[in-house]
């Protein structure tokens, strides 16, 4: 019996008939693309690792911009758990703003329920427009507002007029969609629809991008934007980590949209190329080749000879400064397993450059990803759409047809995308070995009964599972946090990445711990045996 | 002490009624206490002579949750108690929540005391959400009156009522104690009233004529049993608090379908010209 045999036969008959859909077994013979069931909603009392519609849009996407000030309207709880959990590390431009490190909350209590909290919101503005002199101030809702009708979008035209400041409103209510996915859709909106192209001061540099989906974590972005600015790159804006107002305000006038997290932020790359012509390409900065071809393609896609040329000397610079370190490691990381259950693109990611060292994943899934960031775009026309997602607001952008620009020629993009990753993402199975497992929305049983089964020797995950893993004795790493250390995106980002895993792969510690399972020897549950569903 | 909710589609007549009533039931010598569950909160100014009450709401949003009891008590006609819930203004807020509230906060004030004998619930209209079912839940309200008339929309509503007794009735242990018919002179309204209480399980406790001396009454902001006690509607009203008192017939309502109450209308209401 395979592993998700094995695992669904725990299930009772109601959850076997939805869980069997989500998982699948990687079969390179299979002779047609592998379908698997994502993007709806987990069944109640399974133990899902997924957050909500508001961790999606304040937590991800609006959070991380440093010089906005981002006001959680609810009870405390929700502003609290949102503070400074995702490590999006951000430095004050030279306005001197950074509001990273606080958390604004209007602390909703109950005569705020019964009565409308839209006053209390009213002056929660202008207490922090008076202590911090923000330009923006974005308001992100949680449940019990959309229960109670706070016209927050009201309150923040009022408070624009008021203030002089933009002041944007997210219904991203809790329990809207299934997932933080539909956080990040309406979050992708709101910049769609308020900042992206309020302002038209043009970009310095001959090929001005877009960094796009890079939330900056223990300081990815910063790694990715040093080699992107040696090659010869301006970076225009970055969404959203260390993110500011003014470069996303201005960043339609860039010449392309470069992709990282694809599941996040692919509506803006897509609502910017109706609106304003721009291409986007789906790039990788984690993993030594898919950074090069990274590279590659983008001086492929401004086809100059200098870019190219000096993307080369660029590459062949970096790689030599992390071959020795890079080959060392490998060879302490050769031959182990890895699994790993992280949002809608690291578990990707993350696989290309475990290969280079030599570790084979067993593994992967995604959290809140959709049919297409398994299987690729080129199943978007297939996915149904229901109810969960219906709900979720979906922009038509008209062409701008003052600020409209045509980058390439039909044939020079048809003949493009045949040799990059111009707006396509290839999805994650097909870059998966042979015999591996991929499961949508992980939860906590299968967590435990594939690590039995597979015995990765490595589980990247976040922390709702990281100590259930580590207490059994697999090496636990956060791929949302990096677990205090970081950059891993990039040149130096891989070699930081590889010290931690042989750091923890090699602990003496790792082998004295004994689980209590395993100390009960006439227990119910033998050694190697799964936990109970 | 007994607990009694009065609800009824909204325009019925449940202040007038409730108010009258207890008027009645306050010259059979019960002491009683009034909560409006309505944000209106325009429960029991015909008790106060129209004096505006300061809500409950209101008071815990000025003061804070130290508050005292009389702020927001105050006696009335035949030592009534009052007690208005009070709520946001119509469009912002949950006023459902803030009767869950209210009523939680008379309770740590220890409004319930020993010697009441009654306390009716006033609420708003339908059942609309969990916060108006407040007085049926949690055993708060262990009977209820629907006040209805002939109309079509009133018994609607009253069948609609009797789902949500129905859906607390196991929990709460709440019942129905029966209808209560504020006549809107429809044809035949008495027997279709008391069709649809026999279908639902339940009985039409009382038929409260339609009478201006009501009207007239409410003008000057009093009970019928204030304002002209020897007039026949309150005889009415004292007939209805009687049979309330010596009432002992409760049940779970068995709501019925829109169709069988359609008929019941062709049947009883509705006669040919």
């Amino acid at each position: 019996m395979d592993a998700k045999a094995e695992v669904l036969s725990r299930y009772n008959a109601k959850v076997f008939k939805n869980r069997k859909d989500h998982i699948l077994r990687v079969d390179r013979d299979a002779g047609c693309a592998q379908e698997i069931a994502a993007n709806t909603r987990a069944l109640p009392g399974i133990m899902t690792n997924r957050g909500c519609c508001y961790a999606g849009c304040k937590g991800v996407v609006v959070g991380p911009i440093r010089d906005a000030v981002t006001i959680t309207h609810g009870p405390i709880g929700c502003g609290f758990y949102t503070w400074g959990t995702r490590r999006n590390k951000a430095r004050a431009g030279e306005d001197g703003k950074n509001f990273i490190q606080y958390c604004f909350s209007t602390d909703m209590q109950e005569p705020d329920i019964v009565f409308g909290g839209d006053k209390k919101l009213r002056r929660a503005i202008r207490e922090a427009v008076e202590i911090f002199q923000p330009k923006t101030v974005f308001i992100c809702s949680t449940c019990p507002v959309g229960l109670i009708g706070d016209d927050i979008h009201a309150v923040a035209a009022e408070a624009e007029k008021e203030f002089g400041i933009t002041c944007t409103a997210f219904s991203c209510e809790g329990y809207k969609g299934v997932s933080q996915s539909a956080g990040h859709h309406i979050a992708n909106n709101g910049l769609m629809k308020r900042i992206i192209g309020s302002n038209d001061t043009p970009p310095a540099a001959k090929f001005a991008v877009n960094l796009l989906g890079e939330y900056n974590i223990g300081g990815d972005g910063w790694e990715v934007e040093r080699i992107l600015k040696r090659v010869g790159y301006e970076i225009v804006s970055v969404f959203t980590g260390d993110g500011n107002i003014e470069g996303i305000s201005r960043s339609h006038l860039s010449d392309l949209n470069l992709v990282q997290c694809h599941r996040s932020i692919n509506y803006v790359a897509e609502m910017m190329k109706s609106a304003y012509g721009m291409d986007w390409l789906k790039v990788n900065f984690v993993g030594l080749d898919a950074i090069c071809s990274s590279l590659r393609g983008m001086a492929e896609y401004f086809n100059d000879d200098a870019l190219k040329r000096r993307t080369e000397e660029v590459i062949a610079d970096e790689l030599a400064a992390v071959a020795e370190d890079t080959a060392f490691l490998k060879s302490r990381l050769e031959g182990k397993t890895a699994a790993l259950f992280v949002g809608g693109s690291r578990s990707h990611h993350y696989q290309a450059l475990l290969q280079e060292f030599g570790v084979r994943t067993v593994l992967a899934g995604y959290e809140f990803a959709h049919r297409d960031d398994y299987e690729g775009r080129s199943v978007i026309p297939d996915i149904k759409e229901d109810a969960d997602g219906k709900n979720i607001e979906h922009l038509d952008v008209e062409k701008d047809p003052a600020r409209y620009r045509v980058f390439l020629s039909p044939e020079r993009y048809a003949e493009l995308k045949q040799r990059i990753d111009l707006e396509e993402y290839r999805g994650m199975i097909r870059d998966m070995p042979d015999g591996s497992y991929v499961v949508d929305d992980l939860n906590h049983f299968e967590t435990e009964a594939f690590t039995a089964l597979l015995k990765p020797d490595i589980f990247f995950s976040g922390i709702k599972d990281k100590y259930v893993l580590q207490k059994g004795g697999t090496l636990s790493r956060q791929l949302h946090s990096y677990d205090y250390s970081g950059p891993y995106a990039g040149f130096r980002g891989a070699v930081l990445f590889g010290r931690d895993l042989v750091m923890g792969l090699y602990a003496p510690a790792r082998r004295m711990v004994v689980p209590p399972w395993k100390k009960q020897a006439a227990g119910a549950q033998a050694k190697g045996d799964l936990p109970h569903a | 002490m007994r607990q009694v909710a009065i609800y009824g589609k909204g325009g019925i007549g449940k202040s007038t009624t409730t108010q009258n009533l207890n008027a009645g039931l306050s010259t059979m010598g019960k002491n009683i206490m009034i909560v409006g569950c309505d944000p209106k909160a325009d429960s029991t100014r015909l008790i106060l002579g129209g004096l505006a009450q300061t809500s409950v709401l209101d008071t815990l949003r000025e003061e804070g949750e130290d508050i005292e009891l009389d702020l927001v008590l105050k006696e009335g006609f035949g030592g009534i108690r009052c007690v208005e819930s009070g709520g946001p203004e119509p469009g912002v807020g949950c006023a459902g929540r803030g009767i869950i509230t209210s009523i939680n906060l008379l309770e740590r004030l220890g409004a319930y005391t020993d010697d009441l004998d009654y306390v009716f619930y006033d609420v708003l209209g339908d059942v609309v959400c969990g916060g108006f079912a407040m007085p049926i839940r949690e055993g708060k309200a262990r009977e209820i009156y629907i006040v209805c008339s002939g109309e079509m929309m009133a018994l609607y509503a009253a069948n609609n009522i009797s789902k949500g007794i129905r859906k607390y009735a196991n929990t709460g242990g709440v019942r129905l104690g029966g209808l209560i018919c504020n006549s809107r002179n429809v044809d035949g309204e008495a027997e279709l009233v008391s069709a649809v209480a026999k279908e639902l399980g339940t009985q039409m406790i009382h038929f409260v004529p339609r009478d201006n001396m009501v009207q007239r009454a409410e003008i000057n902001k009093k009970t019928v049993i204030e304002y002209a006690p020897d007039c026949a509607q309150a005889d009415e009203y004292r007939t209805l608090a009687q049979k309330i008192d010596g009432n002992d017939m409760f049940v779970i309502p068995s709501p019925i379908t829109q169709d069988r109450l359609e008929e019941l209308l062709m049947e009883h209401g509705l006669h040919d010209a």
